[in-house]
């Protein structure tokens, strides 16, 4: 049997108003629960792609379809229902007084009930380790606690694709282990931007890799990353787990555990 | 900058007390909006040589501060904030009018002085009013209760992001000068040229943030309405207090034709 994928993404093109190309025709298609990561250097254009799976961008040319819907100005609403974004920069997703009504800002537009909403605000914080900043002023908090909120906020709209960029970056060992562990727990399609190749390995079976706006690669992430000339065509390095030790030049098994 | 930091960003405190607990919190913003509206009009509408009628509305924020156990200090201090901009329409009063309006023994008032310290009054009771309604509301609520009150729902939500823009805005001020004396190293000179490019970076990255924002807003189902999470709820508290305050403050701005309580606060100091 043959499903059509979930999305699926079509020569898209995109240039800023400043004229730079960002994406120069990028095509993929993701499957319905399929765990993806876009890697890149900085500037590949990553972000923008994100930008237009949630509905952000619109594109210039080539398309990008999200179940049956085709992306175009008159859907949006309807197209944003069934993606979630979580921005690059936490401080662009957090606008409310409180963390408790910046998580539940989402919920609350989707005119769920007051009861539901409060049950996934708190369940998203307590995922996130947030609990305790429920009634604290988003802007005051330190860097990774943004993220940790940003992503509840993300979580607590229960999307069917979720869509992360950079979930990782600015997050403490112990956060972002328990975040990986969770990400894996979800049966969402899952499409994440990232330069953490350590996370990749352990979450997303397969791999996209950008370099200036084109797809390099695209395939197996354990093959992907063990491909040294490609990744340092990509500007990108083997994960820390897939590197020989330096002492003994003996390699660690996948699983990260010694022998 | 630092005194960006701590005197902007203090809306932020003020957003917080909005959580808190209190007889006056629980009232409907509806409720509140409606008597401060009043309560400003009232206040407002006096002749410009009044005084002693305006004293007893002090009253008004005074028992509002009480009962919502708000801090005063943090209300006075923002008031003080806002003090140069009355003051800078006031000050020219006293030189355009110099009519003699009032002796106190040989000293002589003029008109001017008295509109100035009636404006300053006027200012001092409708900024304080103003602030601590939002600080027992919220901004959020109160705009949702301008929406239920039939304001345009498009005017309420640029009022809206109006007020969350403000923090987008001090918060990249504050970075862009962090940024810039962690590398100036305390040295003084050419500041204006580096100033006027700091102003116009604000500007633009400002503009993208705020750009950015309203993207993530969508991106949660925001479509231009205002939902919260409290819902909006008239009980009999509320009718007490509407008909309470309302009455109180018809009350004394038309007790001039008896201006009992007017004399014991303030004397007979108006013309
Ligand atoms: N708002 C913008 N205006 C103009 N150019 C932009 C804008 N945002 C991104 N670009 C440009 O588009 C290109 C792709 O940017 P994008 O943000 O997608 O990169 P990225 O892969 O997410 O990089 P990073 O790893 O640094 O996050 C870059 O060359 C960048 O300079
Ligand atoms: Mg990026």
């Amino acid at each position: 049997m043959v499903t059509r994928p979930l999305v699926a993404v079509s020569d898209l093109r995109h240039a800023y108003a400043d004229g730079s190309a960002a994406l120069r025709g990028v095509s993929f298609a993701v499957g319905a629960g399929e765990r993806l990561a876009i890697v890149g250097a900085n500037g590949a254009g990553k972000s923008t792609t994100l930008l237009h799976l949630a509905g952000c961008l619109l594109p210039q040319a080539g398309s990008v379809r999200i179940g049956d819907l085709i992306l175009r100005s008159d859907n949006l609403p309807q197209l944003r229902r069934s993606v979630g974004l979580l921005f690059q920069n936490p401080d662009d997703q957090l606008f409310m007084p409180r963390v408790f009504d910046d998580v539940a800002f989402g919920p609350v537009n989707l005119g769920l009930p007051a009861d539901e909403v409060n049950a996934r605000v708190m369940h998203a914080l307590a995922v996130v380790a947030a609990t305790h900043l429920a009634q604290r002023q988003p802007h005051r908090l330190s860097g990774g606690e943004k993220r940790a909120v940003a992503i509840a906020s993300v979580l607590a709209l229960s999307p069917t694709i979720l869509l992360m960029d950079e979930p990782t970056a600015s997050l403490d060992p112990a956060s972002r282990r328990q975040l990986i562990e969770l990400l894996q727990t979800l049966e969402q399609t899952l499409i994440i931007a990232t330069h953490d190749l350590d996370m990749v390995l352990d979450l997303c079976p397969r791999t996209l890799v950008l370099g200036e706006g084109t797809i390099i690669a695209d395939g197996a992430s354990a093959v992907i990353l063990q491909d040294a000339a490609l990744l340092a065509a990509a500007r990108l390095e083997k994960p820390l787990r897939l590197q020989a030790c330096p002492v003994c030049s003996r390699r660690l098994p996948a699983n990260g555990r010694s022998p | 900058m630092a005194k960006i930091e701590s005197s902007f960003l203090d809306l932020g405190y003020l957003d917080s007390l909005a959580y808190r607990d209190s007889p006056i919190h629980r009232l409907d913003p509806r409720i509140k909006l409606i008597t401060t509206l009043l309560f400003i009009v009232c206040v407002v509408s006096f002749g410009k040589h009044e005084l002693s009628a305006l004293l007893p509305f002090a009253i008004y924020p005074v028992m509002l501060l009480a009962l919502a156990k708000l801090p005063p200090g943090y209300i006075l201090r923002k008031l003080l904030l806002a003090a140069p901009f009355a003051l800078c329409i006031g000050v020219f009063n006293p030189l355009f009018d110099r009519a003699t309006l009032l002796h106190i023994g040989s000293l002589e008032i003029s008109g001017g002085w008295i509109s100035f310290a009636s404006l300053m009054l006027r200012f001092v009771l409708t900024v304080s009013a103003a602030l601590i309604l939002v600080a027992c509301t919220g901004f959020d609520s109160l705009c949702l209760a301008l929406a239920r009150l039939g304001v345009p729902s498009a005017f309420v939500v640029q009022l809206l992001l109006l007020y969350r823009y403000l923090f987008v805005l001090t918060d990249e001020a504050m970075r862009l000068a962090r940024a810039r004396s962690q590398r100036s190293f305390g040295r003084r000179g050419r500041e204006l040229p580096v100033i006027a490019s700091m102003l116009a970076q604000l500007l633009l990255r400002t503009l993208d943030r705020a750009q950015r924002i309203y993207l993530a807003m969508q991106c949660r189902g925001f479509d231009g309405e205002l939902r919260l999470l409290r819902p909006l709820r008239i009980g009999t508290t509320d009718v007490v207090f509407l008909i309470g305050c309302t009455t109180a403050l018809l009350g004394l701005r038309f007790a001039d034709q008896a201006p009992a309580l007017g004399d014991a606060i303030g004397g007979r100091l108006s013309w």
